[in-house]
C-alpha cells in the first residue's frame, strides 16, 4: 500500500478566505493520479477522520487534466482565532501525506 | 479592428516589490493600463480589525513611486485595489496621502479617485432586517447585534466603481476592499474585450508573477475579443500552459468556477496553448450574468492576550512531553480556580512547538524531541486578567517536574518577564453576500485634482 507522499509531486494546502481551507494534490503521472482518484483510503471519509471535519462539508475535486485533485473544506477553527496554529493554513497538506492509499 | 487591451500587473500586492529589470521589459510592452492589488484577508483579522495595513511605509511608498511615476510618463492611468492591506477608509486615504506626496515630489499632476467601501453597522443591520444578507458556505452565524461588534466592515468592490472612476477622467484609482480581480478586469471591459476572457485572465493575475516562473517579475495580460495572452516580462520567466490553468486552484475553494460580483465564470472549456517564447493564450472561458451582490467582510475585537515562552531539553520531560503539559495544566488550573479566577472570563492553549504544536496530530511513535519551545497562549477579557491567569501559570512552567520526589528543575526562559502581551486579539465575523440593484450603492468616490 502506497502512502500519499509517495505518489504526489507536489502539494499544498492555503486559506481560501478566512473560512475555508484549500489543498491541492499535484500528480506527475496519469498512474499515480489515478491511483489516488480511485484510492478508497481517499475519500471525504478519511479526510473527515484527518482534517476532524464533517464528511458531508468536504469537497473534492477531480481534474484530470491537469492531474490535480484539490480538497476544499469549511476552517475547524477560524482564521485567527484564538485556538488557531496556522493563520494560512499553508501547513495543514503535512497531515495527510502519510494516509494510506 | 480587434478590440485590445494590455494590463501590467507588476505586484501580487503593492509593497511586495518587483525586479527592475522586469518592471522596464514591462513598460517597453506598452501597456494600456497598470494595475495591483494590495491586499487579502490572508494576514488574518488584525489588519481589518484595526483598519491598519501589513506593509511598511517605506515599502509601499517604493513600489507606488514606482508605478506612479512610469505611468504619467507612459500616459496611463493607475488602479489600485484593496488600500491598506484590509481595504479600510483609512487605508484609502493613506495611500492616497502617498500617491499625492510622489506627484508633487515629481512635480507632476493628477486627477485622484478615491474609492471608499467601508460600511457603517447601521446601514448593515437595516439591509439585514430587509432579508438581504446572506451567508456564504461556511459563514459563522449572524445575529443584527454582530455588526455591532466589528470594528471595520468592508464590501468588496467589483469592477463597477474602476470603471465609473476611469470614465471620470482619473488618471490614479484607489480603491478600499475591491476583489482581487475587479481592479484588473475594469479597463480592458471598458474597453469592449470579451468578459470571460478579462475576468479569467485578471484570476490568472491577481497575485502577480505567482503565476509565472519568476514571482517577483509580475505579469503581462494582453486582453481581446476572443481570449487572453500572458507572459513573464522578467528575463528570468515564463509561462506554461499547466502553469496557467492551475493558478486557478489557488487560495480558491472551487478549482473551475470563479463567482465575481454579479458574474461566474466557468474554466471547464478553457483551453490553454503555449504559444513558444513562454507565452500562453487562454481560450473558451464562458460567463454566466447573476445577481448583483457583494461580499462583506468584518473584524472587531475578540478578547486580549498574554504569551509565555519557555525553552525545554529536560530528558524526562522530552520523553513525554504531553504527559508533563497536562499534568502541569491540571495542577496549575486548579490553583487558577482557587483564586477564584472564573473560567468563563479566560481561556488557554499550550503548544509544545518541536512536537506537534502546529497542527496537533500525532507525532511517530517513539519520537523523543532535543528541545522543545512550550508556548501559553492566554485570551482573556482584559488584558490585566490574561497577564494574570499567565503569572499563575510562570512558576510551573519555569519548575513543575517529572518526578515531585527528586529536586526541583528550571527550565529555560528566553527573557524576563516571560509574560508578553500581544494587546487585542481580532476575529473575523462576517462571510457574508449583499444584494444590491445597483453596483455603486455602497461605493462612495471622491476626486482629487492634484
Amino acid at each position: 500500500m502506497a502512502k500519499i507522499k509517495e505518489l504526489v509531486s507536489y502539494v499544498r494546502s492555503k486559506n481560501a478566505g478566512p473560512f475555508w481551507l484549500t489543498m491541492d494534490l499535484f500528480f506527475d503521472s496519469k498512474d499515480k493520479y489515478m491511483t489516488l482518484a480511485n484510492s478508497p483510503g481517499f475519500t471525504r471519509q478519511t479526510l473527515s477522520e484527518v482534517f476532524d471535519v464533517k464528511a458531508e462539508n468536504i469537497k473534492i475535486f477531480y481534474l484530470p487534466d491537469l492531474k490535480v485533485v484539490k480538497v476544499s473544506f469549511p476552517r475547524k477553527v477560524i482564521q485567527g482565532s484564538p485556538y488557531d496554529t496556522d493563520m494560512h493554513g499553508g501547513q495543514q497538506y503535512v497531515s495527510v501525506l502519510d494516509l494510506e492509499l | 479592428m480587434m478590440k485590445k487591451c494590455k494590463v501590467f500587473v507588476p505586484f501580487g500586492a503593492l509593497g511586495g516589490g518587483i525586479r527592475q529589470e522586469a518592471f522596464q521589459n514591462a513598460m517597453r510592452l506598452k501597456p494600456d493600463i497598470i494595475s495591483t492589488d494590495a491586499g487579502s484577508t490572508d494576514s488574518g483579522p488584525y489588519y481589518l480589525g484595526t483598519g491598519k495595513g501589513k506593509y511598511a511605509r517605506k515599502a509601499v511608498q517604493r513600489d507606488m513611486e514606482l508605478i506612479l511615476t512610469a505611468a504619467h510618463e507612459a500616459g496611463i492611468p493607475v488602479t489600485i485595489g484593496t488600500a491598506g492591506t484590509c481595504g479600510s477608509d483609512s487605508g484609502v486615504d493613506e495611500f492616497a496621502e502617498i500617491a499625492v506626496e510622489i506627484a508633487r515630489k515629481h512635480g507632476f499632476s493628477m486627477k485622484l479617485a478615491k474609492i471608499y467601501t467601508e460600511q457603517s453597522p447601521e446601514e448593515m443591520k437595516s439591509r439585514f432586517a430587509a432579508g438581504k444578507i446572506h451567508p456564504m458556505e461556511g459563514a459563522p452565524k449572524i445575529s443584527p447585534e454582530t455588526f455591532d461588534t466589528c470594528s471595520h466592515i468592508v464590501a468588496l468592490a467589483g469592477m463597477e466603481p474602476f470603471k465609473e472612476a476611469l470614465s471620470n477622467g482619473a488618471d490614479v484609482v484607489i480603491c478600499g476592499r475591491a476583489t482581487d480581480t475587479a481592479v484588473i478586469a475594469a479597463f480592458p471591459l471598458m474597453k469592449g474585450c470579451d468578459p470571460a476572457a478579462t475576468w479569467h485572465a485578471a484570476k490568472t493575475a491577481e497575485c502577480g508573477g505567482v503565476c509565472t516562473t519568476d514571482v517577483e517579475g509580475g505579469v503581462f495580460l494582453t486582453i481581446d475579443e476572443t481570449g487572453f495572452t500572458v507572459e513573464s516580462p522578467s528575463p528570468e520567466g515564463s509561462c506554461s500552459a499547466f502553469g496557467i490553468s492551475a493558478h486557478l486552484l489557488y487560495e480558491n475553494a472551487d478549482p473551475v468556477c470563479l463567482t465575481e460580483p454579479g458574474i461566474v465564470i466557468d474554466t471547464s472549456k478553457s483551453v490553454y496553448t503555449e504559444l513558444g517564447d513562454g507565452k500562453v493564450r487562454v481560450e473558451g472561458t464562458t460567463i454566466e450574468y447573476r445577481p448583483y451582490t457583494m461580499k462583506l467582510e468584518g473584524s472587531g475585537p475578540a478578547g486580549f492576550q498574554t504569551v509565555s515562552i519557555v525553552g525545554i531539553q529536560d530528558r524526562d520531560v522530552m520523553k513525554d512531553p504531553m504527559t508533563w503539559i497536562r499534568t502541569m495544566q491540571d495542577y496549575v488550573q486548579k490553583k487558577l480556580d482557587a483564586f477564584g479566577l472564573d473560567r468563563s472570563r479566560y481561556s488557554y492553549s499550550i503548544r509544545p512547538y518541536g512536537y506537534n504544536a502546529v497542527t496537533g496530530t500525532a507525532v511517530p511513535k517513539g519520537f523523543v524531541p532535543n528541545e522543545l519551545a512550550i508556548m501559553l497562549l492566554v485570551t482573556a477579557e482584559t488584558q490585566e486578567l490574561a497577564t494574570q491567569v499567565a503569572k499563575v501559570f510562570n512558576p510551573y512552567l519555569l519548575h513543575f517536574p517529572v518526578h515531585p520526589e527528586r529536586p526541583m528543575p528550571s527550565f529555560a526562559f528566553p527573557f524576563s518577564p516571560i509574560e508578553c502581551e500581544r494587546g487585542q486579539l481580532y476575529s473575523f465575523r462576517l462571510y457574508h453576500l449583499v444584494e444590491l440593484d445597483d453596483p455603486l450603492e455602497l461605493c462612495r468616490i471622491v476626486y482629487e485634482e492634484v
